[in-house]
């Protein structure tokens, strides 16, 4: 139980999947410069995040390495992301109306989010078992969820804030990010 | 014919620069500009996938049906990607092991996908094929860009070869994680400075 603790603080802060591995910049710039937007990418992102490291995990044991064709990987794995972010799609849609209303427009965005493909493939790199791929694809997502808030939230007082015009826009934000990523390297040593 | 061409190829290289202009496909940007090396290996895996997806798409784009394009664009793409990966494994392995997990990210990349979309999938071979390069080349120059200044700041080499004196205290805030946010920050002011003239 403790090393799964010790896991899961390592992938929310430590090796923070924004801050420290640079997967999912796109949506966190794209994103951020609203709270509510911020959190239903972030929701989006723990939901398909979780399901999809479990299911290239599974296809990857059982299927790909028994089959000897780890080059189709790739392939796969991006195969198995984009029908199941479809997939989420259509069964939120037709079942849970309100959770999709709010995750709405970022489920199919998630398809290009590098930090879902990213993780799963960490999670094969490094060997891990089935029960830490599930739990390092859940804190990993909640890492992100916690960068993306974090900077939603400093993001929009930059909006009230008078930034020399060159600056403006992505560019603060970029360095914004390099600040929060600058306190989330205090945890470095934690682990 | 030539002169649009000529105007397809080089938007890539200043109006239209990828990682500034446009803003995407940041993580490459940022993960893999240690130094210039890195920067330029990405960046050419990254053409060759960006021509080729370019080329195909565009050859096929009467054939596959719009609504399931996307799905078709990334197979292609991911096929080249593929492609990319085995052929670093094979000559250039020091190499494709410092990029590691970025080569088959570049599937997920969103200037590949959205090159496709936005361009091959509506011009005919030879345009695409300019586009993919300018774009490609822009990114390329963009990351080495980024990869010389970090490298320089931060290691105080460029390319391997010391820039400074022997008494030169790395300053190391660049090749970490944060100095990747704030140079690209940085670098993105001084285009729109420019770019204002």
């Amino acid at each position: 139980m403790g090393d799964y603790f010790v896991l899961a603080i390592s992938c929310i802060f430590v090796n923070n999947i924004l801050l420290a591995q640079f997967l999912g910049n796109c949506p966190f710039l794209g994103t951020s410069k609203k709270m509510e937007t911020a959190t239903g990418m972030a929701m989006a992102v723990v939901f398909v995040l979780v399901l999809a490291g479990v299911i290239t995990w599974i296809t990857d044991t059982y299927l790909l390495k028994p089959l000897n064709i780890e080059f189709l990987r790739t392939l796969s794995f991006i195969l198995i992301i984009a029908s199941l972010v479809q997939f989420v799609e259509m069964f939120l849609k037709k079942s849970m109306p309100a959770l999709y209303a709010g995750l709405g427009i970022f489920l199919p965005l998630i398809t290009t989010n590098c930090a879902v493909m990213g993780v799963c493939l960490i999670n094969i790199n490094e060997e891990y078992t089935f029960m830490q791929s599930v739990v390092s694809s859940f804190s990993y997502a909640v890492g992100f969820g916690l960068a993306l808030v974090l900077f939603a939230g400093i993001r929009e007082r930059i909006i009230i804030a008078r930034v020399p015009k060159p600056l403006q826009d992505t560019s603060i934000g970029l360095v914004t990010a390099g600040m929060i990523a600058l306190s989330f390297f205090a945890f470095k040593g934690m682990v | 014919m030539a002169q649009s061409m000529v105007k397809e190829f080089t938007k890539g290289l200043w109006a239209e620069l990828p990682p500034f202009r446009l803003v995407l496909g940041l993580c490459p940007v940022l993960a893999v500009t240690k130094s210039v090396e890195n920067g330029i290996g990405m960046g050419i895996a990254t053409t060759f996938v960006l021509v080729c997806s370019n080329l195909l798409v565009s050859l096929l784009r009467n054939i596959i049906p719009a609504k399931v394009r996307i799905a078709c664009f990334i197979v292609i793409i991911a096929t080249f990607v593929t492609v990319v990966e085995l052929v670093m494994q094979a000559y250039t392995y020091p190499l494709f092991l410092k990029l590691g997990i970025f080569i088959p990210l570049i599937v997920v990349n969103c200037i590949v996908l959205g090159r496709a979309e936005a361009f091959a999938s509506k011009n005919s071979p030879i345009f695409a094929i300019a586009d993919g390069l300018g774009m490609g080349i822009g990114f390329t120059l963009s990351l080495g860009a980024l990869g010389a200044v970090r490298e320089c700041f931060g290691n105080g080499t460029i390319l391997g070869n010391p820039v400074f004196g022997s008494d030169f205290q790395p300053f190391t805030f660049m090749v970490e994680a944060p100095g990747a946010f704030v140079c690209l920050g940085l670098m993105l002011c001084l285009m729109n400075l420019i770019g204002k003239k």
